[in-house]
């Protein structure tokens, strides 16, 4: 499968007309082809310096144009809409919103099928509900775009997807990552199959990698007789020993990080540090490897187990050091279902990261590390028109998020 | 609590033991064994007696919560109690008394949190629905870093419970967050020594499990009359004037009839809105005094609880669901209670929210349309009646114990931080403690049990 494949012309038309069922039965403005001015007492374009008085022109979907009010032509025709501050839609950099239904139940859990250790051939698109409640919610608080899929809580649980939160072109990456777990969520699922303890997992993840090495092998085989018969998983595991696709390991303690940072470096593998909650302790190895790193949620609780030395000045310390760092709202087995990345970020500002450090983790970083830089993350002409409003400081908790604009439409613009 | 609450016997630990016949039998002589038995704890302890002790903070702008705020404002403590909140100008500081120089910050009383989970407790097990013998403060580590993390919080009083699990999971206990290495170091007390503890109770879904549990709701709410109806009968006999027709003690009923007598409240877990309607249908049959917790419906019912009267301590989440009863959770949910005349306080449920983080919740409630007066009285005052400790913690107020937390500016903004927080006239929470602020921030070691102050006995901080 191809990152494109998911992306036909049947897959993009069903998930634009349950976006425009659900805009219309949600009494929303859509705006295909409308032009928009939106004007801000600042703009936090997340490319250059911000822009105080500037204005935002959105045609088609696009961004057209941005800057100072006063040099920015502004087309007759255009809808205004004004707000304090105005960022670039707010990308949350790993959950599992879409798959884990917000009723918890049976049912509404697709995040995780734990009858298998070891399943990279799960595709995320096949489980995401676009109108699940989560989704309008995080949407409601400026999150046009997700990294989400399968979660946490098997050694290979399947593979995750980008995806906007409405809009026509939902899908931006139909394979984004392959999830692995190391540490205590991978193991003991009380089967038989998974492992037992951290070094089985990891043993047993090598094992899986060889396999890909050998089935990428036989594909190679100028003689067509002697490939091998296809086969899903290890199409999958080879696609990421190819380094097509990364994985996305999470992992919390410093032991665990050491591991998946040993294997990356074994199979020459591209690797995505997730959760990472000591990863502020192995902060020179994290650079000299490379690895990018989606935190877990700043609020993540910190009592006993493996995020028990969790601090709130983890994504501080790693974007000083030079590390890519973006911020996300997680997986949340009880209440809240979900985070909100926003507020992740915002307690992030109150920690050692500027306004516009702790912005980046949750637009143009998250973007880049997640491969979708060229289209979102940022407020620039080309790029889509995905954009947050709000009434104050973002990070503040008595904010309102007042408008999210997706692809030049308006889908949100009740205060919240 | 009023001065006046009757007094209950006190084992020689000042643990509670109410309701036995003849309780009130050498009341006196017991008292006087409690507090010789606390003066060793507090020596063994290392802690000073706050006696004699004046402290003025200065300058700061103070939010008294039972008052306006005052800008430039003093506060004068003596012994562990407040003895003068005012401005500056009006406000003379004795010449004995330690300045505290806070120029610049805020001042708010100690938070109040009424539904909390830390400490490692646990209360009833799965054996039956209903255990209202158990007492959480049996298995609570006072060690645990949660009470720290708390303490940078701004926290200073907190009713610790069981869980949700069972319809009556046990005996709450009301704790102040002393630095110290026992239980009973951290009891909040009556005038007569007694600990102050409450009873937890739940409905809805959670628990609903296998027999002998309730599979419905109508039997969950049944199984509860059956057993205060049995508390009504026990609290007949108990006064039998024949002493030989007394039953024997009944810890299970001993607990539910102090709630029948208003001597202990009950906190009830209750999310959706026929649920809280079911309790609400309880109190009226049974006239124990509740408070009711979480309470992600309350919103739909507004008129109800402001007829009842009953208060609510409301949980602050990010998003609705993660599990059914909550699945219409609302920001707005403070504000509406406000807007009906509902008391309303907030709560941690740590660890479903950060205890850190309890400013957070009240800006969120002030997102949702809650007043910032009514936010902070949330986190505060309303709480303190809720436990009935209204008139000793809650509020700045001469008289009241001084449990304060200095913050570096609004209460509701994202960027400001607790700096110090002080308990009865001590500090037990310094920001600049390299120590504290591992616990503050989180980091390597904070999820360690803290080092007992017992056996540094260094100076306290």
């Amino acid at each position: 499968m191809s990152d494109t494949a998911p992306r036909s012309t049947i897959r993009s038309f069903a998930f634009g007309l349950a976006v425009a069922l659900f805009a219309v039965a949600a009494g929303l403005p859509t705006a295909a082809g409308e032009t928009l001015a939106i004007h801000g007492r600042i703009i936090h374009t997340m490319a250059g310096d911000s822009i105080p008085d500037g204005v935002v022109v959105v045609t088609d979907g696009r961004i057209v144009a941005v800057g100072p009010a006063a040099t920015v032509a502004v087309p007759a025709d255009a809808r205004v809409l004004r707000a304090a501050v105005v960022t670039p839609g707010l990308i949350d950099a790993h959950c599992v919103v879409g798959l884990a239904g917000y009723l918890n139940q049976d049912q509404d859990q697709d995040q995780l099928d734990a009858t298998e250790p070891v399943q990279p051939e799960l595709r995320a698109v096949d489980a995401y509900n676009p109108r699940e409640r989560l989704v309008e919610w995080v949407r409601g608080f400026g999150v046009t775009t997700l990294h989400t899929g399968h979660a946490p809580g098997a050694l290979v649980s399947g593979q995750t997807m980008v995806v906007k939160t409405a809009g026509t072109a939902t899908v931006l990456r139909a394979t984004a990552m392959v999830a692995v777990t190391l540490g205590d969520a991978g193991r003991a699922q009380g089967d038989k199959k998974s492992p037992g303890t951290r070094a089985k997992s990891v043993a047993m993840l090598r094992t899986e990698l060889a396999k890909g090495v050998e089935y990428l092998r036989k594909q190679a085989d100028p003689d067509v007789e002697k490939h091998p018969a296809p086969d899903l998983r290890l199409d999958a595991m080879a696609r990421i020993v190819a380094g097509e696709w990364p994985l996305l390991v999470t992992a919390d303690r410093a032991t665990d990080i050491a591991a998946a940072l040993r294997v990356a470096e074994e199979f020459g593998i591209r690797i995505v540090l997730d959760s990472a909650a000591e990863s502020h302790l192995l902060v020179d190895r994290i650079r000299a490897a490379g690895v990018p790193v989606i935190l877990h949620p700043t609020m993540k609780r910190s009592g006993a187990g493996e995020t028990e030395n969790a601090s709130f000045e983890t994504a501080a310390t790693l974007r000083k050091a030079g590390i890519p760092v973006a911020l996300q709202s997680g997986y949340e087995s009880y209440v809240p279902k979900t985070r909100v990345v926003l507020f992740e970020a915002g307690v992030a500002s109150a920690n050692g990261l500027s306004v516009q450090e702790a912005l980046a983790t949750i637009t143009i970083d998250a973007a880049r590390i997640l491969g979708v830089a060229d289209r979102i993350g940022s407020i620039e002409p080309g790029k889509d028109a995905d954009l947050a409003l709000f009434d104050g400081d973002p990070f503040e908790y008595t904010t309102h998020c007042t408008g999210v604009i997706i692809d030049g439409a308006v889908v949100a613009d009740q205060p919240r | 609590m009023p001065a006046t609450w009757p007094t209950f016997e006190a084992p020689s630990n000042g643990l509670i033991r109410p309701g036995s016949p003849g309780s009130r039998r050498g009341s006196r002589l017991r008292s006087a064994a409690i507090a010789a038995g606390l003066a060793v704890l507090v020596m063994l302890g290392g802690q000073p007696s706050p006696a004699g002790e004046t402290l003025a903070f200065i300058g700061a702008t103070v939010l008294p919560v039972s008052s306006a705020e005052i800008v430039a404002g003093t506060v004068i403590v003596k012994d562990g109690r407040i003895v003068a909140v005012g401005p500056a100008a009006t406000t003379p500081v004795p010449d004995d008394a330690e300045r505290i120089d806070v120029t610049g910050k805020v001042i708010i009383p100690g938070l109040v949190d009424t539904h909390s989970h830390i400490g490692g407790g646990s209360g009833g097990d799965s054996s039956a629905p209903v255990q209202p013998d158990v007492r959480i403060l049996d298995s609570i580590n006072p060690r645990d870093p949660g009470f720290r993390k708390a303490r940078a919080g701004g926290l200073t009083t907190l009713n610790i419970m069981p869980g949700s699990g069972l319809l009556v999971s046990g005996q709450t206990v009301y704790v102040k967050l002393r630095r110290v290495d026992t239980m009973e170091e951290l009891l909040q007390r009556d005038a007569a020594g007694n600990a102050l503890v409450g009873l937890k109770m739940a409905n809805g879904t959670n628990s609903q499990r296998d027999p002998p549990f309730p599979g419905t709701r109508g039997k969950s709410a049944a199984i509860v009359r059956q057993k205060f109806t049995a508390a009504r009968e026990y609290q007949r006999n108990v006064a039998d004037p024949d002493v030989t027709k007394r039953p024997p003690r009944d810890l299970e009923l001993e607990s539910l009839v102090e709630c029948l007598e208003g001597r202990r409240i009950v906190h009830h877990h209750s999310h959706r809105a026929d649920d809280i309607l079911t309790v609400l249908r309880l109190r009226e049959e049974f006239g124990f005094r509740v408070v009711l917790h979480h309470v992600s419906e309350a919103w739909k019912v507004p008129g109800e609880l402001a007829r009842a009267g009953v208060p609510c301590s409301v949980i602050v989440l990010d998003s609705p669901g993660g599990k059914i009863e909550a699945m219409d959770m609302s920001l707005a949910t403070g504000a509406v209670l406000e807007a009906a005349g509902v008391p309303c306080a907030l709560h941690t449920d740590d660890p479903v929210t950060d205890s850190r983080l309890f400013l957070r919740s009240a800006a969120l409630a002030v997102r949702g349309g809650m007043s910032r007066e009514k936010a902070l009285e949330a986190l505060t005052l309303a709480g303190a009646r809720m436990l009935d400790l209204g008139d000793r913690v809650g509020s700045l107020e001469p008289g009241k114990d001084a449990d304060l937390v200095i913050l570096s500016g609004d209460p509701f903004s994202i960027r400001t931080k607790v700096l110090q927080t002080w308990v009865e006239g001590r500090k037990v929470f310094d920001r600049d403690d390299p120590e504290d602020r591992l616990f503050a921030v989180g980091g390597y070691g904070a999820g360690r049990d803290q080092q007992a102050e017992m056996c540094c006995a260094g100076p306290t901080k």
